[in-house]
C-alpha cells in the first residue's frame, strides 16, 4: 500500500519504444502488496521486458489465480486484457485464452501455493500440452496471504519466522517442468533484473509454454535468518548456470535505440554469426549457444558452468538437481527446446482468432458434417 | 568514490533549489506549507527572518528562486513563489508582538548606517535586538530608499513599505531624515564604532549622443524621473515618449509614463529580446498596458528642431553570433522615431563624492571602494559596505543578504573578534514519518498548472498612479498554487546499512531518479549508469556507502525528484526516510545552532 497514487508525471527524458510508448505506459495500478515484496520487482521486470519488446498492450492477456502473486497482474499493463481465475485454475483459463486467440501474448502469473499445491495438476498438464504462454511462478516458499505457513516449495530445514522447521521435501518447479516435457525453463531472482528481464523477453517470444521460477522473497513472512528464500540467502546461494541474452528480430539499429541497458544492445551484432538456420549451435571452443526462436528473434546462451548444455534436457536435470543437493540455487535460462510442437501445432488450432471466424467457417454445412462422420463409420 | 556526505548542510541545501538560489536563503517550502495551513502570520515571520521585507519582496522581488524551482523542470512553470510571499504578507494578523525587541540595556556600541534602504535597514534589524545603538542617515524624509522613490506605487503601495520599515525603526533606531551625508569623515568624527554604507547606486547613467543637451527639459534620467514622479515634482508627460533601455527601471518608467498622460510609449532596446535585462513578467505587464517594445535599435542622435525635441534617430542593427558566442552587429539602416520626450533608463552608477579619499578606504580604478566579498569590510576596518553601494546595482533581495552578512561582521568587529571567523551554517534533519504511510506533510502530487495573477482592469489602472495593478491571488488560487510546491526541503534520507536491495524504491520512483549499481571510480563514470542519464549536470547525484548484501551502491539523481516519499513508503526497512531539512543560517549575535527548527 501507499498513501498516494503514483504521480502522473514522468522523467522528462524517459525513452520511448518502437510504438512511441514509455515505460510508464506499461505500468498498471499501484501495488497493494507489502513494501519490499519481491513480486513488485517481478512486476517491474515484466513492465521493462514488455516495453523493450514493444508489445502492443491490447495484444497481451494477463492471467492469474489466487494469492499475493496473482494480485500482481493488476500492477502492470493496465491497458491489456486480464482474467483472475479460481485458485490454481489459471492454466486452464489461460489455455482457453491461448486457444481462442493465437495473436495474444498470454502472460500467466502464479505463486508456489497456486501452482505447486492446489494447482499442481493444472500446471503439469499445461506444461505437457505446451500451451503458448509465459508462466511465471513467483516463488517465496510461504503462504503470504494467510500469514506465512510453509508452502510446497519450502526447503527441508527452512525455518518459519517463529522457529518451526520444515521437514517435508520441496517440489522444485524447474525439475518438475523438465520431467513433464517443458520446452523452456528458467529460474531467476526478483532482486536481479539484469538476469530476469532478458529471460522474460525470450520467454514471451518462445512458442510453447515458457516457465520461469522466480525466487521472490516474502519480505514480511520469509525474509529472516533461517529462511532459504530470503533476499540474503538467495544472493548468497544463487549460482548462475546460464547467461541469457534475448535479441529481438529487428533492425540492429533499432535494437540499439530500444534496449535501455538490459544488455542486449551491446551484444546485438556479435550474435549474428551464429544465428540464421533455426537450430541450436555449439560454438567452437566456446560455451556460447545461439537458439533461434519461432518469432525470428534469437537467444544467446552462455554457460557459466563448465559442461552445462541448456539444450540437453537430461544434463540440465542432472546439473540442477546436483546444485540442489549442494544447497545452491541454479539460475538462468536453464533449458530451451525450440524444435518441439506447441499446443497449436498438436491440436491444429486455427490461426484466426475465434472472434474473427465467420458463420460459414463455424458451420460448414451438412456436406462437411457427412464427410466427417464417414471417418468414424 | 567516497559516499556523499549529507552531514554537510550544503548538500541538502542545494536540493532545495529555491532556497539555494535566494541570496537571503529564504526557507520557501516551509513558508508555503504554512500558507497552505492558513498560518499566514507564522509564514510571514519565517519569511521575515531571512528576507526582512516579505510584503515588499512579495510584489517586487527579482525572484531568483523561480527560475531555479524544481517544478519548472517537471512541468515547465515554476511555483509562483514570489506572489505566495505576498499572500502571507497580505493575510497576516498583527505580528508586532512577535518581533524581536531591543533591550533596555544597550551594549554601548554605536553604529551609523548611511541611507535608509533595504541594506541598511537589514543591518539595523539584526543589530538593534543585540543592544546596539543605531543611527540611520537618510537624505529623504521617509525610509525605504529606492524601494520608495524608484518603485512606482502602482507596484508597491506606500502602506506596505511603511509597515515593514516601521517594524525595524520602531525597535529604536535613531533616524536622521533630511540628512544628506556630505562627508564620511564628519560621520566618523561623531565617534561611531562602525559605519555601514548602504547608500545605493543613485546616479543614473547618461547617454552622450548628438542632440542630448539641445532640449534638456524633455530628456530625463530614468531613476531621477521616477523619484520626481514619486515626490510629485513631475505630474505629467508629453504624449509620445521613448524609453531607452530595457531593464526593470525602464519598465517602471514606461508604465509610469502611461499613467502621467503619455499615449504612445515605446521602449527601445539595442539588442534582441533574449538579452533584455527586465524580468519576463515585467515585460509582459508593460506589454499588457500597450507599451511597444522595439528591438535591435541603437540610439544615434536626438532630433531637435527649433529647440524642441521632435524625435530620435536610431541605427537598426542585425546581430550575429559566431561560434564562440561573441555577438557582432551590422547596421541595416537608419530610422527616426518621432517623440516629444525621452527617458534614459540604461543603468546606474555608484557615486561617492562624499567619501574623503584620506580615510583609509581604498578605491579601485573605477572609483569603487575595495570591499571584501564575504565580510563587507573596506580597507578601513570600521567602514562596511552593502547593497548597491558595495559592488553596483543588484536588487533588493541581494541588499538584504548583504545586510545580514554585514551585520555579522559589524557584530564580530565591535566585540573585538576576527570578522573572517564567521559562524558556520548548520542544519536540523527531522524525520517526518508519523506512522505507516503517514507523513507530516502532504506528499500527493498536484498536476495543476501555475496560477495566473489577477490584474486590475486596464481602464481603472490609469486613473491614479497609486492604483495597484496586481490584485493578489484569490483563495482558490492560493490553495492550488501552494499544492504545486514539491516540498524539496523534505529530503529523501538514505541509510545504507538498512538496505536489503529489494529494488522497491527503484521500481516505484515515478521519475526514475534511483539506481543501484556497482561502485564506480568517479562521478562521471557513475553518471553513465543512471536509470535515465542526466542532462542537467547542475544537480548533484547522491551515492551511498556500499550496500550490505552485494557491495553495490544506491545512487540518486536529485534533478527531478518529486519528494513524493514513495521510495520511503515502499521501503520495507526504512532505509529510505523522509526528513525535514532546516537550514540554520548564522545571524549576528548568537550562534544559530540551538534554535528550534521550523514547523512542518
Amino acid at each position: 500500500m501507499t498513501s498516494i497514487a503514483k504521480p502522473v508525471v514522468a522523467h522528462p527524458r524517459l525513452k520511448t519504444n518502437a510504438l512511441g510508448l514509455t515505460l510508464r505506459d506499461y505500468e498498471g495500478g499501484m501495488s497493494t502488496l507489502c513494501a519490499g515484496c519481491g513480486h513488485d520487482s517481478v512486476t517491474a521486470a515484466i513492465v521493462q521486458a514488455t516495453w523493450e519488446l514493444a508489445i502492443e498492450p491490447h495484444r497481451a492477456a494477463k492471467m492469474s489465480g489466487i494469492g499475493c502473486s496473482s494480485k500482481t497482474t493488476a500492477y502492470f499493463l493496465k491497458q491489456s486484457h486480464g482474467f483472475n481465475s479460481v485458485h490454481g485454475r489459471m492454466p486452464s483459463v489461460a489455455s482457453g485464452a491461448a486457444a481462442a486467440n493465437r495473436s495474444l501474448s498470454v502472460i500467466g502469473i502464479s505463486g508456489d501455493g497456486d501452482s505447486l499445491s492446489i494447482g499442481l495438476g493444472q500446471l503439469s498438464h499445461a506444461i505437457r500440452r505446451n500451451v503458448n504462454m509465459l508462466y511465471i511462478i513467483e516463488n517465496n516458499g510461504v503462504y503470504g496471504l494467510t500469514k506465512g505457513q510453509f508452502s510446497a516449495s519450502a526447503d527441508i530445514g527452512s525455518k518459519l519466522k517463529k522457529g518451526e522447521v520444515n521437514e517435508q521435501p520441496p517440489i522444485d518447479p524447474v525439475l518438475l517442468a523438465l520431467s513433464v516435457g517443458a520446452t523452456f525453463v528458467g529460474r531467476s531472482f526478483s532482486g536481479d533484473k539484469q538476469q530476469l528481464v532478458p529471460i522474460i523477453k525470450a520467454a514471451i517470444s518462445h512458442r510453447g509454454l515458457a516457465l520461469i521460477d522466480v525466487i521472490s522473497p516474502c519480505v514480511t513472512f520469509n525474509n529472516h535468518e533461517g529462511s532459504t528464500k530470503s533476499y540474503k540467502y538467495t544472493r548468497d546461494h544463487d549460482v548462475e548456470a546460464v547467461e541469457a541474452d534475448y535479441i529481438p528480430v529487428c533492425e540492429p539499429i533499432e535494437i540499439t535505440g530500444l534496449t535501455g541497458g538490459s544488455g542486449a544492445a551491446g551484444n546485438g551484432h556479435a550474435g549474428n554469426g551464429h544465428a540464421g538456420n533455426g537450430q541450436a549451435h555449439t560454438a567452437e571452443a566456446s560455451s556460447l549457444r545461439v537458439v533461434q526462436l519461432h518469432d525470428g528473434g534469437t537467444v544467446r546462451l552462455r554457460s557459466t558452468e563448465p559442461g552445462y548444455d541448456p539444450t540437453d534436457r537430461a544434463s540440465a536435470y542432472q546439473h540442477i538437481s546436483a546444485c540442489q543437493r549442494r544447497g545452491e540455487i541454479a539460475t538462468g535460462l536453464l533449458f530451451v527446446d525450440e524444435s518441439s510442437r506447441s499446443m497449436h501445432d498438436v491440436l491444429k488450432t486455427t490461426s484466426t482468432p475465434l472472434v474473427d471466424l465467420t458463420h460459414d467457417d463455424l458451420c460448414p454445412g451438412t456436406a462437411a458434417l457427412d464427410k466427417l462422420m464417414t471417418r468414424f463409420r | 568514490m567516497d559516499p556523499t556526505d549529507v552531514s554537510d548542510p550544503r548538500y541538502y541545501h542545494k536540493v532545495v533549489d529555491c532556497q539555494w538560489a535566494c541570496p537571503a536563503h529564504t526557507n520557501v517550502p516551509a513558508y508555503i506549507r504554512l500558507i497552505a495551513q492558513g498560518r499566514y502570520s507564522e509564514s510571514y515571520l519565517l519569511n521575515r527572518a531571512s528576507n526582512v521585507f516579505p510584503g515588499v519582496l512579495g510584489r517586487t522581488c527579482d525572484r531568483p528562486c523561480e527560475p531555479a524551482c524544481r517544478r519548472g523542470r517537471i512541468d515547465e512553470k515554476p511555483v509562483a513563489i514570489c506572489r505566495l510571499k505576498r499572500v502571507a504578507a497580505d493575510l497576516r494578523d498583527d505580528i508586532e508582538p512577535f518581533l524581536p525587541k531591543a533591550p533596555e540595556q544597550k551594549n554601548g556600541k554605536r553604529i551609523a548606517l548611511i541611507g535608509a534602504g533595504p541594506a541598511s535597514l537589514t543591518v539595523a534589524n539584526d543589530l538593534l535586538p543585540l543592544g546596539y545603538e543605531v543611527t540611520i542617515f537618510e537624505k529623504n524624509q521617509k525610509p525605504g530608499g529606492l524601494m520608495r522613490i524608484n518603485i512606482p506605487s502602482f507596484r508597491l503601495p506606500a502602506k506596505v513599505l511603511d509597515d515593514e520599515c516601521g517594524y525595524i525603526i520602531n525597535m529604536g533606531a535613531e533616524m536622521r531624515y533630511g540628512a544628506t551625508v556630505t562627508s564620511l569623515a564628519a560621520v566618523l568624527d561623531e565617534g561611531f564604532d562602525a559605519v555601514f554604507v548602504g547608500s545605493g547606486a543613485p546616479k543614473g547613467k547618461d547617454l552622450d549622443i548628438p542632440g542630448r543637451h539641445d532640449d534638456p527639459a524633455h530628456v530625463h534620467i530614468g531613476i531621477d524621473w521616477l523619484a520626481n514622479v514619486h515626490f510629485e515634482h513631475i505630474t505629467k508627460i508629453e504624449p509620445r515618449v521613448i524609453i531607452i533601455g530595457v531593464g526593470n527601471t525602464a519598465m517602471d518608467c514606461c508604465r509610469s509614463a502611461k499613467r502621467l498622460g503619455a499615449t504612445d510609449v515605446k521602449v527601445v532596446a539595442r539588442r534582441g529580446r533574449r538579452h533584455f535585462k527586465a524580468s519576463p513578467w515585467e515585460l509582459e505587464d508593460a506589454e499588457e498596458e500597450l507599451v511597444e517594445i522595439i528591438e535591435n535599435h541603437a540610439p544615434k542622435r536626438m532630433v531637435v528642431e527649433n529647440g524642441t525635441l521632435v524625435g530620435m534617430e536610431f541605427d537598426v542593427l542585425e546581430w550575429r553570433e559566431d561560434a564562440s558566442g561573441k555577438q557582432t552587429s551590422t547596421v541595416l539602416r537608419t530610422e527616426t522615431i518621432p517623440c516629444d520626450a525621452v527617458i534614459l533608463a540604461i543603468g546606474q552608477d555608484n557615486a561617492f563624492p562624499w567619501i574623503e579619499r584620506d580615510l583609509g578606504i581604498e578605491f579601485n580604478k573605477w572609483e569603487m571602494p575595495v570591499v571584501d566579498s564575504e565580510t563587507h569590510q573596506s580597507s578601513n576596518p570600521k567602514v562596511f559596505f552593502g547593497g548597491d553601494a558595495a559592488w553596483g546595482p543588484k536588487n533588493i533581495i541581494w541588499a538584504v543578504a548583504h545586510g545580514h552578512a554585514a551585520a555579522i561582521s559589524i557584530d564580530l568587529f565591535c566585540q573585538g573578534e576576527d570578522v573572517t571567523k564567521r559562524p558556520p551554517e548548520g542544519m536540523n534533519l527531522l524525520s517526518v514519518k508519523n506512522g505507516l504511510h503517514s507523513w507530516a506533510y502532504d506528499n500527493g502530487f498536484d498536476a495543476s498548472g501555475r496560477q495566473v495573477m489577477r490584474h486590475e482592469e486596464l481602464t481603472k489602472r490609469f486613473r491614479d498612479l497609486k492604483v495597484e495593478v496586481e490584485l493578489g491571488f484569490s483563495a482558490e488560487q492560493v490553495a492550488t498554487e501552494v499544492s504545486r510546491c514539491l516540498n524539496c526541503d523534505i529530503q529523501t534520507h538514505f541509510n545504507a546499512p538498512k538496505c536489503i536491495e529489494c529494488d522497491a524504491c527503484i521500481d516505484v520512483c515515478p521519475t526514475a531518479c534511483l539506481t543501484i549499481t556497482k561502485a564506480q571510480p568517479s562521478e562521471s563514470e557513475l553518471r553513465t549508469h543512471l536509470t535515465v542519464p542526466a542532462v542537467n549536470l547542475d544537480q548533484d547525484i547522491y551515492h551511498s556507502a556500499a550496500l550490505p548484501q552485494t557491495e553495490r551502491v544506491m545512487v540518486k539523481d536529485e534533478d527531478v525528484c518529486l519528494h513524493c516519499g514513495l521510495c520511503a513508503e515502499r521501503c520495507p526497512t526504512a532505509a529510505w526516510d523522509m526528513q525535514l531539512f532546516d537550514l540554520l543560517q548564522p545571524k549576528a549575535g548568537a550562534t544559530c545552532h540551538d534554535e528550534v527548527p521550523a514547523t512542518v
